[in-house]
């Protein structure tokens, strides 16, 4: 019973920092713009929030730093790509480059320092009910945040007018544009809220899940969340099933070589990628039949003025 | 435009940091570096060490070091552009610069090299590593001492005969106290993985484990161990900040005495291809102050250390019996053998898991 429960904790705190960022990109790449900067925007939230965090002694201040600071990264990206037009591809895999340098040189004071990590939350009653009591009523702020967060996106994409109008911007540009949408306008609060939750999940890193700031410690997530994205077929419902299953698979395989089940680690260590990449495929063909990519997805849009 | 500049500026930062200061004649000295020296692991003792050695020799020479460099073939561009820039004496930090280093070395035949835990060489490159297993050794008597549940949590980083080899040297320390006593292994298969190293150490205490062993590079397990009240070891430098009342001691790669004599060495002359492979004794690297245990557990660790460094305690001593239950041949007398230990790639008796890959 304890050993489930705490596997469980460790699935929701390793899968968290993956749905935020996917659920960001998700966005992003539903309005038409590739942001492949989402590992660079990941590592400066996460040295910025660890940064903010110790000076002010605050998570939450920290936490507001680190989304200040993947959007700020965004920005950058949204200058380039829709504001000069510049191959988005190119634009964000420059934004990772400069992400992982500059968080090393804004981290770079904070190496080795600690911080009191975010609290968990504590229901006198419910917190102590055995199996659920904890995964449900003991968590970290962020892991109930990344919940709201991909129902309040799941919500605007597809119950408001604003979302079928961000929908109808990553489908045909020409034509939302012809319709008097301000295309551009648009795609950047989308490509703004994609590093607001990039910068989310970075700060996630250093403030709850490992609370220390080391440079590259993001190791590879932000790539994860923009596979996860491809993978759920930019639906939000098959994110939440791509990151958890990722998250646990990837916790399963730690316990399964912990108890001595003999397979080799090397295909222990690969088996989140395989399950989560084979599952998504799946559940997409079971049920679009095939790829559902937003039709305008990373082609630049100039508007003849 | 000017952000592309920075974003340009900053890229360039990342492909290798140069640091350097300028003077006529002086000794160039230059470093290869796989992280970024704030890693507090790995390149972090390696420039402490070349800290040291500026403090000692600056008068005479002048240090310059290239960071993040990736391994493998890229590294060839790094090591040459240090070579251009004058170094004569240059040393790669890690194992997969062996290649690239061996590759520049055979085309500047008056440049020396100096390559980290590797094991070709050339007459102007030496080899050097440290004898880990030896620290290893006495954390196993600690860890068999310390442990209550009779499980001992150790998460790898890549099944090679380093991490084998020490994997061995603790069961093999921690048998002769508990002979019945348990290890429970987990490989990362990476290096440096904060979160994911924070999950295996979650995984071994959740599974029984109550001493936490790593051979991954960041605090995250310690501050695992910390948070759960467990207890466990350090790796490459000093974590103690991060578990103060959990730290037992830490393997400290202390790289400073090797560089000096070498430069030292350079500078008079008298510098010749070799290979070093220092262990306790020639301070190739330390053990951290033994905290968090009783005064018995503490002395014993530190009789363990002088024995080893008199060279009368071989952690690898005969008889070693492999998990098959065969005797392993013993090609050293009355130990096994350097090249048995460089290349191990075997469990001894008492493990219950099963070596990837075998």
């Amino acid at each position: 019973m304890e050993l489930i429960e705490a596997i469980i904790l460790a699935v929701l705190a390793a899968s968290t920092p993956l749905l935020i960022a996917a659920t960001g990109e998700l966005v992003t790449e539903r309005s038409g713009v590739l942001n492949l900067g989402v590992e660079g925007m990941m590592i400066v939230g996460a040295a910025c929030g660890f940064a903010g965090a110790w000076l002010t002694g605050s998570v939450f201040v920290g936490t507001l730093c680190g989304i200040v600071a993947g959007t700020m990264m965004s920005l950058i990206f949204a200058l380039m790509a829709l504001g000069l037009a510049v191959n988005q591809v190119a634009t964000g895999l420059a934004l990772t480059i400069l992400g992982v340098g500059l968080s090393g040189l804004i981290g770079a004071g904070f190496v080795g320092e600690r911080i009191t990590p975010a609290v968990h939350l504590a229901i006198p009653g419910l917190t102590d009910i055995p199996l659920v009591g904890r995964v449900l009523f003991g968590e970290d702020g962020f892991v109930y945040v990344s919940i709201a967060l991909v129902i309040g996106v799941w919500w605007f994409l597809y119950r408001t007018r604003a979302g079928l109008i961000l929908r109808a911007c990553g489908d045909n540009h020409v034509s939302a544009h012809a319709l008097g949408y301000p295309v551009l306008r648009i795609r950047t609060f989308a490509v703004m809220f994609g590093g607001a939750c990039a910068g989310l999940a970075g700060a996630y890193l250093p403030l709850a899940y490992t609370p220390f700031f080391i440079p590259g410690m993001t190791a590879g997530r932000g790539w994860i969340a923009l596979a996860l994205v491809v993978f759920s077929s930019w639906r939000p419902g098959r994110l939440v099933i791509g990151a958890y299953l990722f998250g646990a698979v990837t916790i399963l395989q730690l316990h399964a070589q912990g108890w001595g089940i003999g397979i080799p680690s090397q295909f222990m260590s690969a088996l989140p990628y395989l399950a989560t990449v084979i599952v998504l495929v799946l559940l997409s063909r079971a049920r679009s039949g095939g790829s559902t990519a937003p039709a305008a997805l990373g082609t630049v849009f100039v508007p003849d003025r | 435009m000017r952000k592309s500049i920075l974003a340009l500026a900053t890229g360039l930062l990342l492909a290798g940091s140069v640091s350097a200061a300028s003077a006529a004649d002086k000794l160039k000295v230059g470093f290869i570096y796989l992280g970024p020296i704030g890693d507090l692991g790995w390149t972090y003792q390696h420039d402490l060490a070349r800290q040291a050695l500026v403090k000692e020799l600056g008068d005479q020479i002048e240090t310059t070091y290239l960071e993040n460099v990736p391994e493998g073939p890229d590294a060839e561009r790094s090591i040459e552009q240090l070579v251009r820039a004058g170094n004569k004496l240059i040393f790669t930090t890690s194992f997969g610069y062996m290649d690239p280093t061996l590759k520049v070395a055979k085309k500047y035949p008056n440049v020396h090299f100096e390559h980290a835990t590797g094991y070709k060489r050339a007459p102007n490159m030496s080899t050097y590593s440290a004898k880990w297993f030896q620290g290893r050794y006495i954390q196993g008597l600690i860890a068999a001492k310390m442990s209550k549940s009779g499980v001992l949590g150790y998460i790898g980083s890549f099944p090679i005969p380093e991490v084998v080899s020490g994997i061995n040297a603790t069961m093999l320390a921690a048998q002769t106290i508990k002979p019945d006593i348990k290890v429970k292994i987990i490989w990362a298969n990476t290096w440096f993985d904060p979160g994911k190293e924070a999950d295996a150490a979650k995984a071994l205490i959740d599974q029984g484990a109550d001493v936490i062993m790593q051979h991954t590079d960041s605090p995250a397990a310690m501050q695992i161990a910390s948070e759960r009240g467990k207890l466990a070891f350090g790796q490459d430098s000093e974590m103690i900040k991060f578990g103060p009342k959990t730290q037992l001691t830490s393997i400290l790669d202390t790289w400073g005495p090797y560089y000096i004599e070498r430069v030292k060495a350079e500078l008079a002359g008298t510098w010749k291809s070799q290979d070093s492979w220092g262990g306790l004794d020639s301070h190739m690297f330390a053990m951290a102050p033994y905290t968090n245990m009783p005064d018995d557990v503490k002395k014993m660790a530190e009789d363990a250390q002088a024995a080893i460094i008199a060279g009368k305690l071989h952690p690898f001593k005969c008889p070693i019996v492999g998990q098959d239950g065969k005797p392993v041949e013993c090609k050293g007398g009355d130990h096994l053998d350097d090249s048995q230990i460089l290349g191990m790639n075997f469990y001894v008796k008492g493990i219950d898991d099963k070596l990837p890959g075998k």
